[in-house]
């Protein structure tokens, strides 16, 4: 694709929401799904819509470091790669800011590392261009995350919650976004802006849709957003918000020309302006609605409108993203299941992956939907249903492992039971340990007997 | 009034679901619109009697009715119900087969509430029917309206309205519908068209919709409309009038019924909207609509109801070129000018070199020469003399235009007004041979301010010798007090425009908006987005407050919140004042606030609040010198008041609230209380008013407040003590 656009994703660095599961080994990026990081699946997305330069902007040195190891390891001629660090906790925003001299191209994506999904992300750079958009958001269906197949453990998972995640407003054509309300504000009523609705006249409210974190930008007003607004932070929760509700009166300046500079075509913009209020009194056919309200104006000020648009993936699309310990489970469950063309693997014909080098005991049986990674061995009368197995893992007699992720070099002693639990590397879980929707921190001892329900079991820090 | 129920025809309330099946469409005409928008001209003659191109406007709405296969009319009747139903008892409507018009009248009903509750009185309807006020017009099938209403009731027996919709964009600039009325915003449901929200006389300084985040929550989608406009045309089951009478203080059918149904949802009611594309439907809401609607007319858009097609009351007319309507026997001088989309009725008589543009004149006229007449309404036996000119006016039966007079826009003379020769009416005024009436008047809603009189005559004395405080003043009188106003020989006052409403003549007017308004108004949209804008970006963009959405949005909302609460608030003193002046029953004086909540969506807690706040204003604005006055003043007005404080304390909650509200009232409104904090708080106590528990969690939610808010617990230290030790006790 020759469109000049520069794409930025942003892995985070060792993120604390999702404490077990990161250490100082495996930062955010670098947690595994189907036992390959989860950087890599947007990085193979990226290549597959041929988007080949990257910066890759990690939160902190250390975490900086092991990613661009991997990186340069995986990706070494296969993609043009620049890690960044940028100093922890400043935001989605603030790391864009960090990273500002690098931008040079006239649209940025951003994207976040942490998205398993299969929506081109060169269809959103290709709606922003046709609109000329100063953001273009993906938005995806919220996540009908876990089995579809009916009585099964992991439809209990959905039971937590129901998936609320935005609120938007598009307009009747679907291509413009008008109203976003997120996190907090989803608790409260929906405060919608009179002059978009009157802009446009009908608009739709949906709960359905979630922002992706997806974004394709133009460089120029991003940059001064982001100078202007120096306490923005996040670009979801800040930036994207300000940038929809400010559209029909934009403080961005129009490539590059501040606001206030472009007065020289007001005389003839006001001999227009008449014409078309006449249009808009006498209610005649409307133009877009943005031009409509910039050249509805009948006076001495010019009013000028950006446009926020949305591309909104279809809804067999697979979207996820792994920011919380329950989607780590759910997007793991989903790529060895339904999502599993997103594995890149293929799938034997018992609907599992089970490395040639794996031993399984007698009895033993992996079940559909399961991975269990290069030079694991179990004991006899194991049963491993809908989880993932890393590689270099020993696992012992008459063990069960329901629904769970395990990391690589974990220990399983003999009569383990373990559901809806995830398994950090290098765990040893002695024998008859019984887990239940647990986190075992890497390199954590589990002594033998131990029952645990809904916990979270890691090292002390330092 | 229980008296007609038992005269009801047998065999229309049974039972039987065949038989209810065979009931016959029926309809609901509320020949009155209980506002004051067509005044001074209802004063004289009811809004549905006023001619819309030559025909009476109630003739359009029972036409239509007709057509679309309504059986049986009630004609609801209040406000000069006499004229309305002589009218009936003389038209055709009486001889029409299958369809029947039964005027219901009321002398005491001053709400389309009180309407519907009479009719439900009645007992005549007896399965669902057509809703509308007589100043509708409309050319819409109902067939298929009734068919999805009749179809979401077998589903959903609380699907007990349809209201009819039809798209039109409000101008974005006046934020008006080409009808004139406020914008609207409805939030509707995509798959099942219920709608979810209604909100009508936006407040345009609120930059936001507020939505119950609920909608959502059982929706996944929701459309938000401002390009809809409410035809008042709504199909309703019968529990609707049952409705009414449960909530006795519903009184507008929008503003209380609608809103009631959407916001308090007790029982589940739900309201669907239905859609229409193609066909006309349109109320004639002010003279902007009766202008527009006029135009429709002319403009065929509302064919059938043209008035080249006869139907009952219409007079044969002949269509020539260019949208041109004439009556039979008009003598045109050839010198004469008729422009375009122009209707002239029978008889008239137009003199040479007269030109008339866009504008109706009615039966039996004689314009004289060189007349300019544009865009304007000239109705029966007119008398304009030569040389006069009209811009965008009305002109009502019977009136005479001296020589050389001039009408400039949005001028309404009504009925026998005489302008005096080369006398100039200013823009937008409104003349009558009746005095204003007074404030109080006015702000009943009513069409008419008296509708018992009989005839015209009579009630044009009854009307000037109220109005005037009884002080006789007959019409030779008023001809001599009012020549100074119109001219040499005028007859007639010219009406001060109303304080408030003086702002917004130009929007209701016929005169089409002058430039400079317009400008003047998308100035005022700029800072109308200022303000949309600024309350949510002011904190982030001054860079001090960390730009937590959270703490924006909270601050947004109390702003918005503010506004109400204040507004409510002096709305609620107001009532209580005037219950206390005019020593008004506790009891209604509770309906009156039980209205303003629900108008205002505000708990019991803002109620308490309030009337707390009202009756402490009270009791320091009594005379007093002392503080134990004052504190004796407070003891009578609770005393006197406490049953209806008391029945806004349902619980601890709004208790608490009072206490707040107490403290805010020391600190701001009234400091001279704050000494008496706690003798005052103690009496409240004492009176059962607040509970032990109340002031004690008080206490406790202060605790970590900032010392300057503990100024009152302090002062209270003493009470609280003694309450405690008494609880101790206690147990």
């Amino acid at each position: 694709m020759a469109m000049d656009f520069q794409v930025v994703v942003l892995a985070g660095g060792y993120s604390k929401n999702l404490a077990p599961l990161v250490s100082k080994e495996v930062p955010k990026a670098l947690l595994p799904v189907a036992n390959r990081p989860v950087l890599s699946y947007v990085l193979e997305l990226l290549e597959q819509s041929n988007l080949k330069d990257l910066i890759v902007v990690v939160e902190g040195e250390d975490a900086a470091l092991r990613v661009g190891g991997w990186i340069s390891g995986a990706y070494v001629d296969r993609l043009h790669v620049e890690v960044a660090a940028v100093p922890e906790d400043i935001g989605t925003a603030g790391a864009l800011r960090a990273i500002a001299h690098h931008l040079t191209a006239k649209d940025i994506l951003v994207l976040s590392g942490d998205l398993v999904s299969d929506v081109s992300p060169g269809a959103v750079a290709a709606a922003h261009r046709r609109h000329d958009a100063v953001i273009t958001a993906m938005l995806c269906s919220v996540p009908v995350s876990g089995l579809t197949e009916p009585g099964s453990a992991g439809g209990k998972d959905k039971s937590k919650k129901p998936g609320r995640y935005n609120i938007i407003g598009l307009d009747p054509s679907k291509q413009f976004l008008l109203h976003i309300a997120t996190s907090a504000e989803l608790e409260k009523d929906i405060r919608v802006q009179k002059s978009v609705v009157r802009a446009v006249g009908e608009m739709e409210l949906r709960a359905d849709l979630m922002d992706a974190h997806v974004y394709a930008l133009k460089r120029s007003a991003l940059l001064e957003i982001l100078e202007q607004k120096d306490t923005f932070q996040s670009l979801k929760e800040d930036l994207l918000p300000y940038l929809v509700r400010s559209q029909l009166k934009s403080e961005i300046p129009v490539n590059g020309t501040p606001p206030g500079e472009e007065n020289g075509n007001e005389k003839t913009g006001s001999n227009n302006n008449q014409i078309l209020l006449s249009r808009i009194l006498s209610n005649a056919s409307k133009p877009e609605f943005h031009q409509l309200h910039e050249l509805g104006h009948y006076g001495d000020t010019t009013r000028r409108t950006h446009k926020c648009c949305v591309y909104i993936a279809s809804e067999s699309k697979y979207c996820a993203r792994l920011n919380t310990i329950q989607a780590f489970s759910d997007i793991n469950r989903d790529v060895t299941g339904e999502a599993n063309y997103l594995s890149g693997y293929t799938f034997s014909s018992h609907n599992n992956i089970i490395h040639p080098s794996v031993e399984l005991g007698a009895k033993t049986t992996v079940g559909p939907h399961c991975m269990v990674g290069e030079g694991s061995q179990m004991g006899d009368k194991c049963s491993v249903k809908r989880s993932v197995i890393g590689r270099h893992c020993r696992i012992g007699f008459n063990v069960k492992i329901v629904n769970s992720v395990i990391m690589n070099h974990v220990t399983v002693g003999d009569g383990c039971s373990i559901h809806g639990s995830v398994i950090c590397s290098n765990v040893q879980l002695q024998e008859r340990v019984v887990l239940k929707d647990c986190q075992v921190g890497a390199g954590f001892v589990v002594v033998s007997g131990g029952e645990y329900k809904g916990e979270s079991l890691a090292k002390k820090e330092k | 009034m229980g008296a007609p129920k038992k005269s009801l025809p047998k065999a229309l309330s049974s039972d039987d679901p065949e038989e209810l099946a065979r009931v016959p469409l029926q309809a609901v005409l509320l020949a009155d619109s209980f506002t004051t928008k067509f005044r001074p001209i209802t004063l004289e003659r009811p809004k549905v009697l006023l001619p819309l191109v030559n025909v009476s406007m109630i003739e359009y709405a029972l036409a239509w009715l007709e057509s679309a296969g309504v059986e049986e009319v009630f004609v609801f009747c209040c406000a000069h119900a006499k004229q309305v139903t002589s009218y009936i008892e003389n038209s055709q409507w009486r001889s029409q087969p299958n369809f029947t018009v039964t005027t219901i009248e009321s002398h005491n009903s001053v709400s389309a509430g009180d309407a519907l509750r009479l009719i439900y009185e009645r007992n005549v309807i007896h399965g669902d029917f057509v809703l509308i006020s007589g100043d509708t017009l409309s050319n819409m099938s109902l067939a298929r309206a009734l068919q999805d209403h009749k179809d979401r009731r077998k589903k959903d027996s609380n699907a007990v309205m349809t209201m009819i919709i039809k798209r039109s964009k409000p101008s974005s600039a006046t934020h008006q519908s080409r009808l004139g009325t406020e914008e609207l915003f409805m939030a509707i449901d995509p798959v099942t068209k219920q709608l979810l929200y209604y909100e009508e006389n936006a407040n345009h300084l609120k930059g936001t919709l507020s939505l119950d985040k609920m909608l959502l929550v059982d929706n996944s989608s929701i459309t938000l409309h401002n390009d809809m406009q409410d035809c008042y045309i709504d199909i309703c089951s019968p529990e609707v009038l049952s409705l009414f009478t449960d909530n006795f203080d519903y009184q507008h059918l929008r503003r209380h019924f609608v809103k009631g149904l959407l916001v308090d949802d007790i029982m589940g009611y739900k309201i669907f909207t239905h859609e229409i594309h193609s066909s006309y439907a349109a109320r004639i809401e002010n003279y902007r609509s009766y202008d527009t609607i006029s135009k429709d007319i002319i403009q065929r858009w509302t064919y059938p109801l043209v008035p080249d097609i006869l139907f009952p009351g219409n007079s044969p007319t002949r269509l020539d070129r260019q949208g041109m309507y004439r009556a039979s026997e008009i003598q045109l001088s050839r010198s004469a000018k008729v422009g375009p989309l122009t209707v002239i009725g029978s008889s008239t008589v137009v003199g040479s070199n007269t030109t008339v543009v866009n504008s109706v004149i009615g039966k039996g006229c004689t314009i004289g020469s060189n007349v300019l007449i544009e865009g304007s309404y000239i109705w029966d036996n007119v008398i304009i003399e030569d040389g006069c000119e009209l811009r965008h006016a009305i002109v009502c039966d019977g009136v005479i235009m001296k020589s050389g007079s001039r009408l400039e826009p949005g001028v309404v003379l009504s009925f026998k007004v005489v302008i005096g020769p080369n006398f100039v009416v200013p823009p937008y005024s409104k003349v009558s041979l009746h005095q204003q009436p007074t404030v109080e008047d006015s702000d009943e809603e009513l069409e008419y301010a008296d509708n018992s009189s009989d005839t015209i005559h009579s009630s044009t004395k009854g009307q000037v010798d109220k109005l005037n405080g009884g002080s006789s003043s007959d019409l030779s009188e008023m001809q001599q007090q009012s020549i100074p106003e119109l001219g040499l020989g005028g007859m007639g006052y010219i009406w001060s425009i109303c304080e408030g409403c003086h702002e917004e003549e130009w929007k209701h007017s016929v005169a089409p908006i002058p430039p400079e308004k317009l400008t003047e108004i998308t100035r005022a949209i700029e800072d109308d987005l200022d303000i949309a804008n600024m309350d949510r970006n002011a904190p982030a963009s001054s860079g001090e407050l960390k730009p937590d959405t959270q703490v924006d949005s909270e601050d947004d909302e109390n702003e918005d919140s503010r506004d109400d609460s204040v507004y409510f608030e002096k709305e609620v003193e107001a009532t209580f004042l005037r219950a206390v002046n005019e020593n008004i029953k506790v009891d209604h004086v509770i309906l009156e606030v039980n209205s303003l909540r629900l108008s205002y969506n505000m708990q019991s807690a803002d109620c308490a609040g309030a009337i707390f706040y009202s009756m402490m204003r009270l009791a320091s604005q009594l005379s007093h010198s002392t503080a134990s006055e004052l504190y004796k003043n407070v003891g009578s007005v609770v005393g006197k008041w406490r049953k209806l404080l008391k029945s806004y304390l349902p619980g601890k909650d709004e208790e608490i609230e009072v206490i707040l509200k107490f403290e805010e009232i020391c600190l701001e409104s009234a400091k001279e209380l704050s000494p008496l904090f706690t003798q005052i708080l103690h009496f409240l106590y004492d009176k059962e008013i607040l509970s032990e528990e109340a002031i004690q969690d008080w206490e406790t939610e202060k605790a970590d407040a900032d010392e300057s808010d503990k100024i009152f617990v302090k002062q209270a230290e003493k009470f609280l003590q003694w309450l405690r030790e008494a609880s101790e006790e206690e147990e």
